[in-house]
């Protein structure tokens, strides 16, 4: 099985949201990067182990500059066998696709997996860019992905319930909790993370379809109001009256 | 020029998040001078019924091939629904559906998509839509820059306008791509109220200290016609299901409103559930973080709380009777 990896860098998920340059930029003063959560816990975890039953190869891809290579190599640590990142920006989704449909057309892979979303753009997007521009069936939000030879069984998250799903590799998908269990790079891992192959490939030529123009905060509630606990039909009143929520 | 949306069906009928998605098309075709039109797939009843949202012509691809979804056949349909009545802006519902199909459609059109959009475009100098960013801890103004544009829009952000209209219907023919995909079954979560889609959810945590006390949210829950949800922790110990976990890893709902026992609201679960109309937070701790987001507050004992709630809560329905 090949098997691709896309991991995101995302801020830590305690991280304290602020901008600069007149609020155009994210501020990322103090901020600890991570590997996508979701990326990192499900995709990435559930292909290695999909590699150790089947045997294989894991490569994880990163789109983004050199000041990426930190979480490339948590990646490697945790168990990716090589890396790829693609050099370049990372300001609009259907470039970002564009960037890795670009390299996995010119490397079959048996399988591409992605995180569902990243934690900070959340725009749940690249995965089925790269399912179009690649002409392969995607499924998105898989919360469990089982191998039979070339054969997959995935479920997928749907309103109200989950749906089972087959296809045959290659195939791309977007994965949800319940995929796998996150994994704790050690020290083993982390010293053979160092010598692994990161290769390092310029960009695509491609052009952006959108561009954020600003960021806003969002502004902090007017204060609580708070009910006394022996007094919960003052709550009910209110949620009818006032809020209008009843 | 059109506004296009998907209105999208579960089993025979339109969902909940196809008239939001046909609600923002309307307001922006009022807006623009344009039609609004919507694209149904599969056998599906009711079509009429979006004209209750100003869709003006439903274009009907009753083939049965897809009634299990496809993300990649819908898209196709989508795509020559665009070309016929020449699509200036397709919107989507940010949800389970949307989410798999927008993005398809946006790389074979070589459109821009805003995901996950929470206001109507702002036209006046190009073409900007409001989303929700950072797990919603912030917003940004996203420009879209190609011609054709592509909107998911987050279920709950845009106030509802009714516009009767009897919508046109026309049955639509589209050749549709083989693809390597099957659906084999559908799981569905007995009958409970759909998380995403509920007006009101009573949520609960690690405050209500075992999973054998989950009776009296539900009762409440069943009471107001809620879903019910839980913060990570909970769902990571198995107390509840994980598709009840609502927070940064796990769903984000809007609901209008949002009922949190034993809660403490760490950033990241208010980052799941802060796109709530009204917060209610119940807690024994008057330190818990939560109670700085909350529009009502009771510092209290939930397993005191509660049930007086359920009480006054069957007196107020009595009363409206």
């Amino acid at each position: 099985m090949k098997i691709l990896v896309c991991v995101s860098k995302a801020p830590d998920t305690t991280s304290k949201i602020s901008f600069t340059d007149g609020n155009t930029k994210f501020d990322e003063n103090g901020v600890q990067f991570i590997i996508n959560p979701f990326d990192e816990w499900y995709a990435l975890v559930r292909g290695l182990e999909i590699k150790e039953a089947n045997g294989g190869n894991v490569t994880v891809l990163n789109v983004g500059g050199a000041e990426n290579d930190p979480i490339i190599r948590k990646a490697l640590a945790i168990g990716a066998d090589d890396a790829v990142r693609i050099d370049t920006k990372t300001d609009d989704a259907l470039y970002v696709a564009k960037q890795i449909a670009g390299y996995a057309k010119q490397n079959s892979f048996d399988m591409i997996l992605f995180g569902k979303e990243t934690i900070d753009y959340n725009g749940s997007q690249v995965a089925g860019m790269v399912a179009e521009l690649m002409n392969l069936s995607y499924v998105s939000l898989a919360s469990k992905l089982d191998m039979n030879g070339n054969n997959a069984t995935i479920e997928r998250e749907v309103e109200g319930g989950v749906e089972v799903v087959e296809t045959s590799t290659p195939f791309i998908l977007s994965a949800a909790k319940g995929m796998a269990e996150a994994r704790i790079p050690n020290m083993r891992g982390i010293m053979a993370a160092r010598t692994k192959p990161l290769a390092v490939l310029p960009a695509f030529d491609a052009t952006a379809s959108t561009k954020i123009k600003s960021f806003i905060l969002p502004q902090a509630k007017s204060t609580c109001k708070y009910v006394d606990a022996a007094n919960v039909e003052e709550l009910v009143s209110l949620l009818h009256n006032e809020a209008k929520a009843i | 020029m059109s506004i296009l949306i998907y209105a999208d069906s579960n089993n025979g009928t339109l969902t909940k998040n196809a008239f939001e998605a046909a609600n923002y098309a309307s307001q922006l075709a009022q807006k623009s001078g344009d039609k609004a039109i919507a694209v149904v797939t599969g056998n599906v009843s009711g079509l009429d019924q979006l004209g209750k949202y100003g869709i003006s012509k439903v274009l009907h691809v009753a083939n049965s091939e897809l009634n299990n979804f496809d993300p990649q056949k819908i898209a196709q349909v989508i795509a020559e629904a665009s070309k016929n009545e020449n699509a200036s802006v397709i919107v989507f519902a940010h949800d389970y559906s949307g989410k798999s199909v927008a993005p398809f459609l946006a790389a074979k059109l070589d459109a821009g998509l805003v995901s996950g959009a929470i206001s109507l475009p702002n036209t006046d100098n190009g073409f900007t839509v409001k989303k929700s960013v950072f797990s919603g801890k912030a917003f940004a103004e996203v420009e879209v820059l190609t011609p054709t544009k592509i909107i998911s829009v987050l279920p709950n952000s845009i106030a509802k306008v009714e516009n009767n209209v009897t919508p046109e219907i026309v049955d639509f023919a589209v050749s549709l791509p083989s693809t390597n995909l099957k659906v084999k079954e559908i799981k569905k979560e007995s009958s409970e109220l759909s998380l995403t889609e509920a007006d009101i959810v009573v949520s609960a945590g690690r405050g209500l200290k075992g999973p054998e006390n989950w009776g009296m949210i539900e009762e409440l829950a069943h009471e107001m016609g809620a879903a019910t949800a839980c913060s990570r922790p909970v769902a990571d110990i198995g107390w509840r299901p994980h598709h009840e976990h609502v927070g940064q890893t796990g769903l984000a709902i809007r609901p209008n409103l949002y009922i949190a026992v034993g809660i403490s609201g760490a950033i990241q679960h208010l980052a799941g559930v802060n796109g709530s109309k009204v917060i209610v937070v119940i807690n024994t701790d008057p330190e818990a973080p939560f109670f700085k987001a909350a529009d009502y507050g009771i510092v209290g004992d939930a397993f005191e709380v509660v049930p007086k709630l359920i009480d006054a809560y069957k007196k107020f329905k009595a009363s409206q009777n």
